[in-house]
C-alpha cells in the first residue's frame, strides 16, 4: 500500500506551512536593516549558529526557562514539542530503514501504522513499536494536563490563563485532537492486524474483542489527517506561528540583532514568536494586585497580531519589566510596548482574513504624535546656572524635590566626604526627559535633555551623581554626556570603598526594595546591597534583585487610576515587611513617596539608602558644617 | 440692570453658550477622576514648569472645564510630564493622564475646537 486518499489534507497543509515559513523568512530578512543584514548573516557561520542551535533545542523544545519556573507547567510543554519532535524524528527513521521503502514521502512517516499495518513487532522494529507508544503516551499525559489547565488553570500553579480568540480557539481544537486520533487510529489498525506494542497493542486488542476494528480505522486516520492539516493551515494565522518564528528570533538574537526603537522585521519576528503561554499574566502586578487584566503584554502582542487600535493599553503599564524578565521566549516586551506608545493610535485597515497571512508592518507609521509638534513648548527654559569647575555634579530631579530628606541626606554625605560639588538643581529641577519619553514622546524630551545637557557640561564636572533612578536611566541611555553617571548609592558605595565616609553601624534591621529602574531596567544590584551591608542588617526579602517587585508608582503607566496605585503599594509593602524590620531600604524618591501611604498602617519606615547612610554618619560631623549643608538645602538659617 | 450702572464687563463674560466644552468632556470621559478636582492648586504648587513660567495647571484646568480652550492650546504644551502634581493632588486626580489627554484633544480636534 503506497497512498490512500485520506493523506490528502496533510499534505496539503504541510506543503502550505513550509512554503509559508520559507516565505515569511525570506521577507523579515528583506525587511532588516543593511547592518542587521550583514549581522543575521555572520550568525549562521562559527559560534552564534552553535549557540542558535543549542538554544532551540533547550528553549525549544525541553522548555528549560519554564521548567525552572514550574515543573509541571514545563513538563507540559516540553511533552508537547519534544514529544512531537520525537515522534516526526523517530517516525521518519522507521520509515526509511524498516519500512518497505526507503526515502519516503513525509506521510509515509506520520502514518506509518498505516502503510505497515503488520509489522514486525521483533528485533529493532519491536524496539521502535515500543518508543513511538512510549512517546505517544507522554504526549497525551502532556495533553491531559492541558486540558485541565484549560479548566483548572490553579493545577499548574497558573493563576491566570490567556482568553483566546477564535482562530486561536479553532487551532488549539485542532491540536487537541491530533494525538486522540492517532492513537485510536493506530490502536484499531493494530487491533485488526493485531500487531503494536504496548499502548497501541493492548488498546487494539481490547477494542477488537467488541468492536468492529477494521471499519473503525479508517475514520480515526481521516480525522488524524485533516486535524494535522487544518493545525498547519491555521498555524500562521494563530499563536502557534510562535512554532518556526521562535527558531527565526533566536537566530536573530544570537547575531547580536535587537528590536530597537523602531517596528521591523526583528518586532515582527518577536510579535510572532509569543505563543501566548500566559506566564506574563501571573508576574503581572497589575493584573495581581490593581485587577487590570486587559493589558499585560500577552495581550499587547496579541493586540499587535491583529492590528487593533492598543494605544491606550500600551500607556497602561508601569514598565517594571517583570514580564520581560519572566518571559520564557525572551521577548523584548519594554521596547515593543515603547514602540507602541510612540507610534500613537493605530490606523485601522479593513483587512480580510487572507490577508493577514502575509502582513507587512511598515515603519512609517512611526512618530505620529510627535509629528505635530512644533518645537516651541519649552522656550521658557534658560540656561541654568552652574558653579564652574566643580568635581561631582549633583542632579537631584523631580522626585527627590517632593522627598526633600533624600537631597539633604546626599547633601550632608558630600560634604562628610569632603569632595567639591555643585547641586545642579537647587532651585527646582528641569525634567530629565524620561517622564516624557516614556509617554512617547521622543522629540519634546529632546529639548529637555539639550537643556540639561548644557549646563552639565559647563561645569566641567566628571562625575554626575542623582538620586532618582528614573534620571538614571535616561542619562545614562539617552544623554551620551561623555561624562560617568552615577546613581547614589553606586557613588556613596565607592567613597566607604575609598574610605573617604566613615560609618556607624546602626544596628537596624533594613529589607532592601530593587526599584524597577535602577534593578531590571539598569542592571544595578550589587552596590545598594553593600552600601546596606555597611550601615544596617540587611535582611532578604521573598523578592529579590531580578524577581524585585514594583511599588506602583511607576510615572510610566500614564493611564493608571492613583486608587490602585495605593493598591499595589500596599500589597508590595506588606510582603516586603513581613519579618517586621526596622525599616524598608529603597534607592528611588518615587519608591518613598509611593510607599509613604502604606508605611502608617505597619510602622516600618519607608528609608532611602542616602538617608540611612545620613543617620550612620550623624556623630563624625562637626556642627559648622551640619549647619552649612542644612543652608544650601533648604535655604533657611536653623 | 444697565440702567443702574451694572453692564457686565465684556472680558469677565464667562459664555457657556460660545464656548467649546468638547475637550473638557473628551478628557473627563476617558479620565473620570478629572471630575474630583476641586481647584485647590496643589498641582500648580509643586510644578517643575512653573519654577520657570506662569504655567499653572489650575489654572488650565478651570478654562477647559469653562470651555475657553484658546489659551489652554499653546500653554498646556509647556508641561514636563514630570507627574509631580499628581503625586501631590489630596483628590487622587490622575493630573498627568488629564495634560495628556487635553494634547490629545487638541491634536485630534484641531480643526473644529474653539
Amino acid at each position: 500500500m503506497q497512498f490512500n486518499a485520506f493523506v490528502i489534507p496533510f499534505n496539503i497543509g504541510l506543503y502550505f506551512i513550509i512554503l509559508y515559513v520559507v516565505a515569511r523568512s525570506v521577507i523579515w530578512f528583506r525587511d532588516l536593516p543593511r547592518t542587521d543584514k550583514l549581522r543575521l548573516q555572520r550568525g549562521f557561520f562559527g559560534r552564534p549558529f552553535v549557540l542558535s542551535l543549542k538554544e532551540i533545542f533547550m528553549e525549544g523544545l525541553i522548555h528549560r526557562k519554564i521548567f525552572l519556573r514550574n515543573p509541571l507547567l514545563g513538563y507540559m510543554h516540553m511533552s508537547l514539542a519534544f514529544g512531537w519532535f520525537l515522534l516526526i524524528l523517530f517516525g521518519t527513521f522507521q520509515a526509511d530503514f524498516l519500512g518497505d521503502q526507503h526515502l519516503n514521502p513525509p506521510y509515509k512517516a506520520i502514518f506509518y501504522r498505516y502503510f505497515n499495518p503488520s509489522h514486525a513487532e521483533t528485533g529493532l522494529a519491536g524496539f521502535f513499536s515500543f518508543l513511538m507508544d512510549l512517546i505517544l503516551a507522554v504526549i497525551l499525559s502532556g495533553l491531559l494536563i492541558a486540558i485541565i489547565k484549560r479548566f483548572w488553570s490553579k493545577i499548574v500553579g497558573m493563576k491566570r490563563t490567556t482568553k483566546l480568540k477564535f482562530l486561536d480557539r479553532l487551532s488549539r481544537t485542532a491540536l487537541w485532537l491530533i494525538f486522540p486520533s492517532r492513537l485510536l487510529a493506530e490502536s484499531f489498525t493494530c487491533g485488526a492486524y493485531d500487531s503494536g506494542s504496548f499502548l497501541t497493542g493492548s488498546l487494539g486488542s481490547y477494542f477488537a474483542g467488541f468492536l468492529p476494528v477494521d471499519i473503525l480505522a479508517m475514520p480515526f486516520w481521516w480525522l488524524y489527517s485533516l486535524s494535522l492539516g487544518t493545525f498547519f493551515i491555521l498555524l500562521p494565522r494563530t499563536r502557534y506561528m510562535h512554532i518556526p518564528a521562535e527558531m527565526f528570533l533566536i537566530f536573530l538574537r544570537n547575531s547580536g540583532i535587537r528590536i530597537g526603537d523602531q517596528h521591523g522585521a526583528c518586532a515582527e519576528a518577536q510579535i510572532h514568536s509569543c505563543s501566548s503561554c500566559g506566564i506574563c499574566l501571573d508576574v503581572c502586578q497589575l493584573g495581581t494586585s490593581a485587577n487590570i487584566t486587559n493589558i499585560q503584554a500577552a495581550y499587547l502582542v496579541k493586540g499587535l497580531k491583529r492590528d487593533d487600535d492598543i494605544f491606550d493599553l500600551s500607556l497602561n503599564c508601569l514598565m517594571c519589566g517583570r514580564c520581560e524578565q519572566a518571559c520564557p521566549v525572551g521577548i523584548e516586551l519594554g521596547p515593543l510596548r515603547m514602540i507602541q506608545r510612540r507610534a500613537g493610535e493605530t490606523k485601522k485597515d479593513m483587512k480580510s482574513i487572507w490577508s493577514g497571512y502575509m502582513r507587512v508592518r511598515n515603519s512609517d507609521g512611526n512618530d505620529i504624535l510627535s509629528e505635530n509638534y512644533k518645537g516651541e513648548a519649552y522656550t521658557y527654559l534658560n540656561p541654568q546656572i552652574v558653579k564652574d569647575n566643580t568635581e561631582v555634579l549633583y542632579f537631584a530631579g523631580c522626585m527627590t524635590h517632593l522627598t526633600p530628606g533624600i537631597s539633604r541626606s546626599m547633601l550632608k554625605i558630600f560634604e562628610a566626604a569632603g569632595v567639591s560639588y555643585d547641586f545642579m538643581d537647587k532651585d527646582g529641577s528641569v525634567c530629565c526627559g524620561r517622564p516624557l519619553t516614556l509617554a512617547g514622546k521622543d522629540r519634546e524630551a529632546r529639548e529637555l535633555i539639550k537643556n540639561n545637557s548644557d549646563a552639565i557640561w559647563r561645569s566641567g564636572a566628571k562625575v554626575l551623581v542623582t538620586s532618582c533612578p528614573i534620571c538614571y536611566k535616561i542619562f545614562n541611555e539617552s544623554y551620551h554626556l561623555g561624562l560617568e553617571i552615577l546613581h547614589h548609592t553606586q557613588y556613596i558605595n565607592r567613597l566607604i570603598e575609598s574610605d573617604m565616609l566613615e560609618l556607624n553601624f546602626l544596628n537596624r534591621s533594613v529589607v532592601y526594595h530593587d526599584p524597577c529602574e535602577l534593578g531590571r531596567n539598569s542592571g544595578i544590584y550589587s552596590e545598594p546591597r553593600e552600601v546596606l551591608l555597611h550601615v544596617a542588617r540587611l535582611q532578604k526579602s521573598n523578592h529579590e534583585k531580578e524577581d524585585a517587585l514594583c511599588c506602583g508608582g511607576s510615572l510610566a503607566n500614564i493611564k493608571i487610576d492613583r486608587r490602585k496605585v495605593t493598591d499595589i503599594a500596599s500589597d508590595v509593602y506588606g510582603e516586603l515587611t513581613r519579618t517586621h524590620p526596622d525599616y524598608l531600604a529603597t534607592a528611588c524618591p518615587l519608591c518613598k513617596k509611593t510607599f509613604g501611604k502604606s508605611q502608617a498602617v505597619n510602622g516600618t519606615k519607608t528609608l532611602d539608602i542616602a538617608e540611612l547612610v545620613a543617620m550612620a554618619i550623624e556623630d563624625h560631623l562637626p556642627e559648622e558644617q551640619v549647619k552649612s549643608y542644612m543652608i544650601s538645602a533648604t535655604g533657611v538659617i536653623a | 440692570m444697565k440702567a443702574f450702572g451694572f453692564a457686565p464687563i465684556k472680558g469677565r463674560v464667562i459664555d457657556y453658550d460660545k464656548n467649546d466644552r468638547l475637550i473638557y468632556s473628551y478628557v473627563s470621559d476617558r479620565e473620570p477622576s478629572y471630575a474630583l478636582c476641586i481647584a485647590c492648586g496643589g498641582c500648580a504648587a509643586t510644578c517643575s514648569a512653573a519654577n520657570f513660567t506662569r504655567f499653572s495647571l489650575r489654572k488650565l484646568n478651570i478654562l477647559v472645564r469653562r470651555g475657553e480652550n484658546d489659551e489652554v492650546r499653546t500653554e498646556i504644551d509647556r508641561c514636563m510630564l514630570c507627574g509631580k502634581c499628581t503625586l501631590v493632588c489630596p483628590r487622587g486626580v490622575n493630573t498627568r493622564n488629564v495634560v495628556f489627554l487635553i494634547r490629545e484633544a487638541f491634536e485630534k480636534y484641531d480643526n473644529y475646537a474653539v
